[in-house]
């Protein structure tokens, strides 16, 4: 069995999981106006940590050179995770995945950060950065798959201790607000000019975010949690390498093979985490994906109108919060969602619900027709 | 109006990498998107929008815009000499 | 005796030169760049495929080792949602983000490129090979500071013996300004009648990779 024994989440709403899931509790959002003409000519709204807040968070820390705005925010997240758990991080049976999109982008402006050799754009460099500073020996393991990359990662981490590889797998996971980024999803007209609205029918756009999350996986029980990966799959869409597939194809063979992995069918899923980007074309996709396997009466999630889109970190930070309402048997409504806005009966969590929570399914998707599901368990 | 649309066929042509194809092969009033006319995507309506902007100066605020907009290069020549004034 | 994946084919796309298991079968020596090279692959092939002149180059680099890796290959014809593809790199889309980042550079002369963004992550190049071949299976990309075989054949073997591929297509598809290198192989876990076959394994993947130097 594969339990999940700790995580973290470091974003705007807070440091700690447990400070997003109050901050989550109380509707907030991270998502507000940004006017820096640095990160984009015009005034735009995204989810971003202040940074001072961030430098303060990290003062005190032992740093023998400089890190980057990414690092500083994996580092944080990685020791805070490590905090509320025994493994060693320096032990040869402790793996460390990355998952990332874009890492250190802003390496690629000259005048950004000039104190930072430049080779840290490297992802591999990244790694090594993050695994050296913790002491851990392995080659860690960088997974950039898109917004897909957190969920991926999870199942990746799962399969490495159960083929007996390691006993701990640490996946770590994170991505900024970038020009780079930001520019990139401007020329695709795909942002959103306010908070991004998920399945409601006046969504017009994203909202990007930034942060940073650790969830740490392990072949050994504690005592405060009992919760388990029960299946993992991914299936590309083979359709379009921007746009979603109308019929939600990917999605869906990925959940049909996570529940077939798990040993279960669809009636067993509580809840649902969905991706849930708020762009007209993602909610569809995702209730068509949930209407064919006839999971239309199953509370289904977003958290993107609090976090924002945080890309590479997305899975780790969207799975952290639904493993606390996992423990907590609370459903958190959906920030931004009114009125649904999809072509597809579906059940948005429109309040803040109680409800037994036994198996959950986290779904995403991400450019390039890739899609990804995981399954968890209370064991 | 013929001087502009000739250029425009170049441009796209660019921009949109349409490989071994030349101007002469695209008529003003094929259509340019769907599977009858050239068969450009949604990916090239958004470079198209660039172009617009880069090339003339005009700024398209909504996508769905483009779909009237981009219809052939006659279509587009109209706008810009429209938008031009 | 469980099944296991067996590598059934491999491809190589080094220094101008193009190898099927091992054999020479293109090569274009006196062509100039990368994107010289690719399009006279393109022409020589004729995969006839009017999407490819759209892709960044590394992306036609690993949709043209794609081609050639599966080009009258059985293998191809399996199940939609058995078919995986697991790529890795050093340099995930370098290249590309350098073109992009040009584009966004200058304030006054501010004009970012919707279709160089979206080549800016290194799994597009799955999707441009899935969506050419209809693969619906496992897909995933990951960067290691060099191609790392035991991984592969170790995350490739996981996804058979839980069942989700049957099928898989895995390898490295690397790009820097001065470099670029494929090299792909495709592991299935059927048998025919007095074929031998390589064993998918981590050893075996690392000496086909080095065959070609």
């Amino acid at each position: 069995m594969v339990y999940f024994i700790a995580d973290n989440i470091v974003s705007p709403l807070g440091f700690s999981t447990t400070e997003n899931f109050d901050s989550l509790l109380r509707a907030n959002t991270g998502i507000r106006i940004i006017s820096d003409g640095n990160l984009y000519p015009e005034p735009f709204p995204a989810s971003m940590i202040e940074t001072d807040i961030l430098e303060k968070a990290f003062t005190g820390i032992p740093a023998e050179a400089s890190f980057t705005r990414l690092e500083k925010m994996l580092i944080l997240s990685i020791k805070d995770t490590l905090s509320k758990t025994d493994i060693d991080i320096r032990s040869e049976r402790t793996g460390i995945v990355l998952s990332t999109t874009k890492g250190n982008i802003d390496l690629l402006d000259p005048e950004k950060s000039p104190e930072i050799e430049r080779d840290r754009i490297h992802l591999w460099k990244l790694g090594r950065l993050i695994t050296d500073y913790f002491g851990n020996p392995n080659e860690p393991v960088i997974l950039s798959n898109a917004c897909i990359s957190g969920v991926l990662a999870i199942n990746l981490a799962a399969g490495l201790i159960q083929q007996g590889k390691y006993d701990h797998v640490i996946v770590t996971g994170g991505d900024i607000v970038s020009r780079f980024v930001v520019s990139g999803f401007m020329s695709f007209m795909s942002l959103s000019p306010a908070a991004c609205k998920p399945f409601d029918k006046d969504r017009d756009g994203l909202s990007l975010g930034e942060a940073a999350s650790t969830i740490i996986l392990s072949k050994h029980k504690t005592e405060q949690t009992n919760l388990i990966f029960k299946g993992g799959a991914s299936a590309n869409d083979a359709n379009h390498i921007s746009g979603p597939s109308r019929t939600g194809e990917g999605s869906f063979i990925a959940i049909k093979k996570a529940l077939a992995e798990a040993g279960i069918g669809a009636t067993s899923i509580d809840h649902i985490s969905a991706h849930g980007t708020a762009t007209v074309y993602n909610d569809e996709m995702e209730s068509i994906a949930i209407d064919r396997l006839g999971m239309n009466k199953v509370p289904v999630s977003s958290f993107k109108g609090n976090f924002g889109h945080t890309l590479g970190a997305a899975g780790l930070v969207e799975t952290a919060i639904l493993l606390t309402e996992m423990k907590c048997n609370l459903m958190i409504k959906t920030t931004g969602f009114n009125e649904l806005g999809v072509s597809r009966d579906i059940n948005v969590v429109s309040e803040t619900t109680n409800k037994a929570l036994n198996t959950c399914l986290k779904m995403a998707s991400g450019f390039g027709g890739s899609n990804a599901a995981l399954i968890i368990q209370k064991a | 109006m013929e001087e502009l649309m000739q250029k425009l066929k170049e441009q796209i042509i660019e921009q949109l990498n349409l490989e071994d194809m030349e101007p002469d092969d695209i008529g003003v009033d094929d259509p340019l998107f769907g599977d009858d006319g050239l068969g450009l995507d949604s990916i090239d309506a958004l470079e198209l929008i660039v172009l617009l902007e880069k090339e003339y100066g005009i700024k398209i605020e909504n996508p769905k815009d483009g779909q009237k907009i981009f219809f052939s290069i006659r279509t587009m020549a109209e706008f810009i000499e429209e938008h031009k004034k | 005796m469980m099944e296991q994946l067996k590598i059934k084919t491999y491809c190589h796309i080094k220094n101008h030169q193009i190898f099927v298991d091992g054999r020479m079968v293109f090569e274009v020596p006196e062509a100039g760049s990368l994107k010289e090279f690719l399009k006279l692959t393109f022409k020589h092939f004729k995969p006839g495929y009017a999407k490819f002149y759209k892709m960044d180059e590394i992306s036609k680099l690993g949709f043209m080792a794609a081609e050639i890796l599966l080009q009258d290959k059985p293998y191809s014809k399996r199940q939609p949602e058995d078919t995986g593809v697991v790529l890795s790199n050093a340099h995930s889309t370098l290249v590309t983000d350098n073109q992009f980042q040009e584009s966004i550079r200058d304030d006054q002369n501010f004009y970012p490129s919707p279709s160089v963004f979206v080549y800016t992550l290194p799994n597009i190049m799955i999707g441009e090979i899935c969506i050419r071949h209809g693969f619906r299976g496992e897909q995933a990309f990951f960067i290691f500071e060099n191609f790392s075989a035991n991984f592969m054949a170790d995350y490739i073997n996981q996804l058979f013996l839980s069942h989700k591929i049957k099928t898989c297509i895995g390898g490295w598809v690397d790009q820097t300004q001065e470099s670029y290198e494929a090299f792909l192989y495709l592991a299935d876990g059927s048998e025919e009648e007095g074929q031998q076959y390589k064993p998918h394994t981590g050893n075996e993947i690392e000496r086909l990779y080095n065959l070609i130097k």
